[in-house]
């Protein structure tokens, strides 16, 4: 396999990336830049409080004050639909879920602080605000209901009155399983349990979002402006179900996006609103989200509370292992909150071993807190926390190497069908698991250790495995677990005369790099310069209709379809160019964007194939229709399966609790890389929000009062330079993904989700090898927990 | 309202202020120069940094009418005018120093001001400088290589993939 840096062009090399000149030089184009002739700002007022009764909500000293254009309240709402949830979730009993409709603006009630209770549109963005303070609003306080098990008990306080309770599903997988897991677990030769809570966290994208709706009467076109990882998901879903617009009125713009994690792919209510008031008010009117704002409007992500058990043979195998959370949906339900608890968990709850019987019971529960949704990793960071932290402890209760017990449980055959309903097409985790060892350099960490304990530190060394289901998702599949879309995705591959090409996809790069790496792809097939193909993302009116970027899926799905599009072109120019040489298409050869006849030396180059196309005065018009220009949508037929292995080394500093990163490292099995140095950067985004994760993040809310404590930077803790190392990462163990064409696994999501169980793992060793015989922690490990955890022991 | 006037990359530029107004709003706003962001509202993520007579700030703490008189550099003129980045820009490129491109604008003005004072810093202090620009997408390991880089020292050094 060539190394890194071999490979100059096409398909493996670490092409720079073009986007990276617009963004360098204050030139990118994010929707806050954009500004629309005539337009009106909004502030939306906002719920302080997290759970009241909404008497009133006056608004005409406000409607009199300078610059304003019109109010809006709940009330204006009330006839449109609300926002969906994009999954439908059966539980255990084959019931549907419980499903509260969530208002564009709070009508009745308000369920969370920050939730929008008026809107106020305004010339300025000063006046709006100076408005919404001159709002009355007349609130009746109800008890807030913050903490899951507060929620799940009988007679808490309802989040929803129409809801028989705050019990969204009870969800149990596989329930047909559940009996012969409880058998495995009475025969069990050693039970290992574990409770954890895998932390609430803010996505935090460092551009917040923005909606600018605009409206024109004459064509009644509506355009949408939006931060956006999938600008179609946000037309079919606003569209339909909130406001009622059809596609061909609707246009959706998701221009340069920065940053997304998941918190981008939802459908918000001030997307529906700008879009809604652009009418009404006939000016475009923008929103621009605070950073403040951002913390208490976007989605949160995880915020599990778990108990896991493993059951383990005399032998150390597996037997068993069994799994209950509750799990936080906030106060209403956003677009993909209520798969990822469930199908986008359970599914992963094998991880990388070959554990027979599995069962997993999910209660999701409403409480009065933001809405929780995906967030980088989506599920299955959370499956892979449970089961790499669970492993850990049962190694160190039953004095086993932690490496050799995963190794002696990994799964080795491939396909291998797991108990909890997917089916892994390849792998091989000991090949990641032995670049681990020599990347992490396990051999050298005794000493490490003891120069540690020399400076009077105490060092720790985790380590974990994962394993991830992405290129989301088989759209047949999916929908009979609920989904309410489709999950394919679509490419156009439009060759222009002179042979340059503009590829149209449905993936979304707001920092993957797309307009680099796509271009590589389609470079390689055809054997022409990257530089002569341009990627066309974001905006519903010249893209076809593909679902967007999450789930590491873009390459993986879209990039398929982009595949399969190429090949349509390449097909038809086989044939104009089997017409110019006088030869049966059968028999014409593309290499290095020359068409030739196979054992001749006759050949035509690619332009001269494009400019028949376009001109054709020698062209087989009875055969073949003018022009060059493909569609493909693909769906996948399988997940695709990313594995690696990753190792954590800490020192802990048994004074302060201060935990610090020393080394990091990360051996993933992608499958096929198209970018070398975009993977490798992914990878070290997604560890550094798993570092985040395991030491400094943590969402906070009064458990009284209902109020987010951890409101802005200055006290939600984002990971800065100083706290984090440098990482080894290597993808060279690659089993090429054996379903779709290029091979690819998907990498965005990895780093996120293998390395929260590694820093813990470490910081647990290290106390230990302090002779503190702590068994766990719950992240954020802070110094504060640290401290006390050492200090208790 | 106020007037002020300004010179801004090496151009005179002028506007009429709120007293309230910020010096990020005027450039972003006012003279359309929006590759200044602003990503938080407590002055953390540095996303918006500009230089002020020579100094780096955080131009959401600074009120334009501040600004009157100083000489403001934005990311908008850190390129030669054909387009070629500078060594700052391009070292960023070369390592893949960003991905969404939001916070890069306030990271290559930051590192201007450090290689300023300090022209070959250590991986440490290229660090703790970093202690007011927030990145969430790179995790930070080739933003350090793309500073590291370019204050002209090898990154072979770094030790670092």
């Amino acid at each position: 396999m060539p190394k890194d840096g071999e490979i100059k062009s096409g398909i493996g090399a670490s092409s720079k990336r073009r986007e990276d000149v617009r963004f360098l030089t204050g030139n990118g184009n994010y929707t806050d830049d954009i500004n629309i002739r005539g337009q009106a700002y909004v502030f939306f007022l906002r719920s302080d409080v997290a759970h009241g009764t909404l008497n009133s909500v006056d608004t005409s000293a406000a409607s009199a004050m300078p610059g304003v254009v019109q109010i809006f309240t709940g009330a204006d709402f009330e006839a449109v639909g609300g926002i969906p949830c994009g999954w439908e979730v059966t539980d255990k009993h084959g019931q549907p879920m419980q499903e509260p409709k969530h208002p564009v603006l709070a009508h009745g009630k308000v369920r969370h602080v920050g939730e929008p209770i008026a809107a106020v549109v305004a010339d300025s963005l000063e006046q709006a605000r100076d408005a919404a303070e001159a709002i009355e609003v007349d609130i009746s306080e109800l008890p807030a209901v913050i903490n899951m098990k507060d929620a799940f008990k009988e007679g808490a306080t309802k989040v929803h009155d129409d809801l028989t309770s705050n019990l969204c599903y009870d969800w149990g997988f596989v329930e047909e399983n559940k009996g012969a897991v409880e058998e495995a677990f009475k025969n069990a030769h050693h039970v290992t349990t574990l409770e954890l809570v895998n932390n609430r966290l803010v996505a935090n994208p460092m551009e917040p979002r923005v909606a600018i709706g605009d409206y024109a009467r004459s064509d009644e076109q509506h355009t949408l402006y939006t931060t956006s990882q999938n600008p179609h998901v946000i037309r079919l879903l606003m569209g339909a179900f909130v406001l009622g617009i059809p596609e061909h009125k609707l246009r959706v713009v998701a221009p340069d996006v920065g940053g997304g994690f998941g918190t981008k792919i939802f459908h918000y209510q001030e997307e529906a609103f700008c879009t809604f008031a652009a009418k009404a008010c006939n000016r475009p009117v923008k929103w621009t989200s605070s950073r403040s704002e951002a913390f208490m409007s976007d989605a949160h992500g995880r915020d599990h509370v778990t108990t896991i058990q493993l059951a383990l043979d005399k032998d150390n195998n597996f037997t068993a292992l069994r799994t209950d959370t509750l799990a936080n949906m906030g106060a209403y339900l956003s677009t993909f909150a209520s798969s990822v608890p469930t199908w986008l968990h359970g599914t992963l709850m094998a991880g990388n071993y070959k554990t027979p019987l599995i069962y997993v019971n999910v209660k999701a529960m409403f409480t009065n807190t933001v809405p929780v949704d995906a967030y980088r990793g989506a599920g299955r960071p959370e499956a892979t926390y449970q089961i790499e932290r669970v492993i850990d402890m049962a190694a160190r209760e039953l004095g086993a190497d932690p490496v050799a017990l995963r190794r002696q449980n990994y799964v080795t055959e491939f396909p291998y069908a797991t108990p909890v309903a997917v089916e892994y097409d390849t792998g091989d985790y000991h090949a990641t698991m032995d670049k681990l060892e020599e990347i992490a350099d396990f051999t050298g960490f005794e000493a490490r250790r003891k120069e540690s304990e020399a400076k009077g530190k105490w060092r720790g060394l985790g380590i974990n495995n994962y394993i991830e289901a992405c290129g989301i998702a088989p759209s047949n599949l999916v929908g009979q677990l609920g989904a309410r879309a489709g999950l394919y995705d679509a490419a156009t591959v439009r060759v222009n005369a002179t042979g340059s090409i503009s590829v149209m996809v449905g993936a979304h790069s707001h920092g993957q790099g797309h307009e680099t790496a796509f271009p590589q792809v389609v470079a390689d097939m055809i054997g022409i310069d990257e530089s002569q193909i341009d990627i066309v993302h974001g905006d519903t009116s010249k893209i076809p209709f593909g679902m967007g970027t999450y789930g590491s899926r873009s390459l993986a799905v879209c990039g398929s379809a982009m595949v399969r599009a190429t090949e349509k072109i390449i097909a038809k120019a086989k044939k104009i160019a089997a017409h110019l040489l006088e030869a049966s298409d059968t028999d014409i050869e593309l290499k290095d964007g020359m068409f030739s006849v196979a054992g001749t030396d006759k050949s035509v180059a690619w332009g001269d194939v494009t400019l028949a196309a376009y001109v054709p005065h020698n062209y087989p018009l009875e055969e073949i229709e003018p022009g060059l220009e493909e569609t493909a949508f693909y769906d996948p037929s399988n997940f695709t399966y990313p594995a690696g292995a990753y190792a954590c080394e800490v020192e802990v500093d048994p004074d302060t609790g201060k935990v610090t990163i020393e080394r990091f490292a990360a051996a993933d099995d992608f499958g096929n890389v198209i970018n070398p140095m975009i993977v490798s950067g992914q990878v070290h985004g997604g560890i550094a929000q798993g570092v985040g994760q395991a030491l400094l993040e943590g969402c906070s809310y009064d458990e009284e009062s209902g109020q987010l404590l951890t409101g802005s930077y200055m006290d939600y803790a984002m990971p800065r330079a100083d706290d984090l190392p440098f990482y080894s990462v290597d993808h060279s163990c690659q089993t090429p993904c054996t379903h779709n064409p290029l091979g690819v696994k998907g990498c965005g999501e990895a780093g996120a989700i293998g390395s929260p169980p590694s820093v813990v793992n470490a910081v647990i060793d290290a106390l230990n090898s302090g002779g503190k015989k702590v068994a766990h922690i719950d992240m954020p490990l802070t110094p504060d927990r640290v401290w006390n955890a050492i200090n208790n022991a | 309202m106020a007037q002020v006037t300004m010179t801004v990359n090496g151009k005179a530029a002028s506007g009429t202020v709120e007293g309230r107004t910020l010096l990020s709003s005027f450039l972003r706003e006012t003279l359309d120069l929006t590759g200044t962001h602003v990503g938080c509202d407590t002055s953390q993520c540095g996303a918006c940094v500009v230089h002020v007579d020579g100094v780096a700030v955080k131009s959401c703490t600074m009120l334009a009418a501040e600004a009157d008189g100083a000489d403001v550099a934005t990311i908008e003129g850190q390129a030669a005018p054909d387009g070629t980045l500078n060594t700052i820009q391009q070292a960023f490129q070369d390592h893949h120093g960003l991905q969404c491109g939001f916070c890069t604008p306030g990271m290559v003005m930051t590192t201007a001001a450090l290689l300023k004072d300090n022209p070959k810093p250590s991986e440490q202090e290229i660090r703790v400088h970093l202690e007011g620009n927030i990145c969430r997408c790179t995790g930070y390991h080739n933003i350090i290589k793309a500073i590291y880089a370019a204050s002209g020292q090898d990154v072979a050094a770094l030790g670092a993939d």
